[in-house]
């Protein structure tokens, strides 16, 4: 065997190393010490980010017989991953310190750390043996995260919730897998793809159904959402917030990989339609409950649930246009969403409210906290000149590229879905702004840590729109990947 | 009589079907997981079987069985691990009573 093939996965290797130093750092330092264990990690994974822009990383490398393959549209996406990580991290600082966590401090550094790393093989698998391993490394190590708060009760329901969803969906996942390899008599990507094209049976229709369910489980699309608000209504918020971008960010690429890539031949027979009733049920029912949350935890589950539904709006695309749009809603929504968890996470901190009733009068009391949470509402319903306008926008363009009729009656369904949305992010920004209150929260000073994050998150709404680089490199990239398009020629 | 691949096909079935019933009607969490068990097992069944029967040339399947189990065990170990949290907060482990969340 050639050991060398191990070079190819740089960035899975360094995030281990990170792993391993801070599991080093937490069980030998002295107490004195353990205090900086939070900042030791971000300032690992800024090194890691840092390395994963570097030129010697982005070249195509196929490893251990095709199981494993990274390319440059695969390193940005695990860069945009890693900036999202950073920003969770440098947001769970002030939780991560508090007396409650101390004994649990380095566990949910060491678990957030293997998440990633399983999602980072979930995005460069192009085998399903290795898709599946990374993807239950992704979702186990979540369920201790989500049941971390050992104190309240919530966050054992929560986790009990989601571990059981998790575990059904995907014993889901694996039997339309086995259909699968059934039928082509390989689980390779590539083989697959080779051996199915053009033999539409109904066995596949069944194997693709499990097979979307499973994922679909993980990306909470709408059949499938139903463990989404009580999880993130229970996880501590740290957990949520990694939960709603990150996670969420990884399973939309691989899911786009295994459809193109696996399924890709079977686009217009089988799975567009399928994909357009989920699209339309997500976005829709995402925000038609999320209009009567008054939990703000709540009310960006069911937000994210209807932002979900538009980054599938780039999977359905299938064109170039559609995976760069689809890449940079994913970094857009990381800056919103987390600009949100952000602002409600130094309010719990501070005060342990969460509720959106509580939130009123804000304005008059903390006016910073009130202006990002106003910006990431902006930037999540797509106001124009915040980044999240550019991203729905370029999202809308792409699965419009795709030219059927049906497609513009979908992405008008999703516009018309745009203005609902827009009334419930303005609900608390009224609640903020406009509403009176007897007992509004006082003013507090929130930590260095937790507005540091808030200035990044609010830098990234502001510009990440305006500076056309951002976009105009990722479109470069996919229109360059010559794997992806040549699934979505033939 | 000879025994060909659908003796076991149906068997992993029924065993699928009778995990989903079983996940969606027990109340007893202990219960649930067993359910699941039965799931995961009959999808392990089913890659065996399908590599024995239609492609003995290549391991593929089995080796993804191999995997399989020993993800299902590591599912199993921490859905109990969080399934006795429950039990130490609230006395019982009836899914009835985890309704502290709700729409």
């Amino acid at each position: 065997m050639d050991y060398s093939q191990f070079l190819a996965m740089k960035q899975e290797i360094a995030l281990l190393i990170v792993f391993l130093l801070v599991f080093l750092y937490d069980t030998f330092m002295p107490k004195g010490s353990q205090k900086t264990l939070p900042w030791f990690t971000v300032i690992m994974m800024a090194a890691v980010t840092v390395a994963g822009f570097f030129p010697w990383g982005q070249q195509s490398i196929t490893a251990f017989a095709g199981m494993y393959e990274t390319t440059p549209i695969i390193v940005a996406i695990k860069n945009i991953l890693n900036v999202g990580m950073i920003i969770v991290l440098i947001q769970s600082i002030k939780w991560a310190n508090s007396t409650d966590m101390i004994m649990r401090r380095g566990e949910f550094y060491e678990l957030i750390l293997v998440t990633l790393f399983g999602m980072y093989l979930m995005i460069s698998a192009r085998h399903f043996l290795l898709f599946v391993i990374g993807l239950e490394c992704a979702s186990l190590p979540l369920a201790a995260m989500v049941a971390l708060d050992k104190n309240r009760y919530e966050s054992h329901e929560a986790a009990v919730k989601y571990i059981l969803t998790a575990v059904f969906s995907s014993a889901i996942f694996m039997m339309g897998l086995s259909f699968v390899y059934a039928l082509s008599g390989s689980l390779y990507f590539q083989d697959i793809y080779f051996a199915l094209t053009n033999k539409l049976s109904v066995m596949l229709v069944v194997a693709l159904a499990f097979v979307i369910s499973g994922v679909g489980f993980k990306l909470s699309i709408v059949p499938f959402h139903l463990w989404t608000a009580d999880v993130y209504q229970g996880a501590p918020t740290s957990v949520t917030s990694y939960l709603s971008v990150i996670s969420k960010g990884a399973t939309a690429f691989a899911f786009l990989v295994i459809l193109t890539q696996v399924f890709g031949s079977f686009y217009s027979k089988a799975w567009e339609w399928m994909l357009y009733a989920l699209i339309i049920l997500t976005i829709t029912i995402g925000n038609l409950f999320a209009i009567r949350q008054r939990n703000m935890k709540r009310f960006l589950a069911f937000s994210s649930i209807s932002q979900a539904g538009y980054i599938m709006l780039g999977v359905i695309a299938f064109n170039a246009m559609g995976l760069a749009a689809m890449m940079y809603y994913i970094l857009v929504y990381i800056f919103s969403n987390l600009a949100a968890f952000g602002v409600i996470g130094a309010i719990e901190n501070a005060t342990g409210k969460v509720s959106m009733d509580d939130y009123k009068g804000l304005y008059k009391t903390n006016p910073r906290l009130s202006v990002a949470m106003m910006l990431a509402m902006f930037s999540l319903a797509g106001i124009p000149p915040f980044a999240g306008f550019f991203s729905k926008f370029f999202i809308f363009t792409g699965a419009i590229n795709q030219g059927s009729v049906a497609i513009y009656v979908l992405v008008l369904i999703a516009l018309i879905n745009t203005i609902i949305s827009l009334y419930y992010y303005l609900l608390v920004v009224k609640a903020m702004f406009i509403s009176e209150d007897e007992c509004v929260i006082p003013n507090f000073k929130s930590a260095f840590s937790e507005r540091l994050g808030l200035w990044i998150t609010v830098a990234g709404i502001l510009f990440l729109g305006i500076v056309s680089c951002f976009y105009s490199s990722l479109l470069n990239l996919s229109e360059e990947a010559p794997q992806m398009l040549m699934y979505f020629v033939g | 009589m000879e025994i060909t691949a659908i003796y076991y096909l149906v068997p992993a079935l029924v065993m699928f079907c009778c995990g989903v019933y079983g996940f969606i009607t027990r109340k007893n969490m202990i219960a649930m997981l067993i359910s699941l068990e039965l799931m995961l097992n009959a999808v392990d069944i089913n890659f065996v079987v399908f590599n024995r029967f239609l492609y003995p040339e290549q391991m593929e399947g089995m080796f993804f069985t191999l995997f399989a189990i020993a993800i299902a065990a590591a599912e199993t170990a921490l859905a109990i691990a969080i399934i006795i949290n429950i039990f130490r907060a609230a006395k019982n482990i009836d899914v009835r009573s985890l309704n502290e969340m709700k729409f």
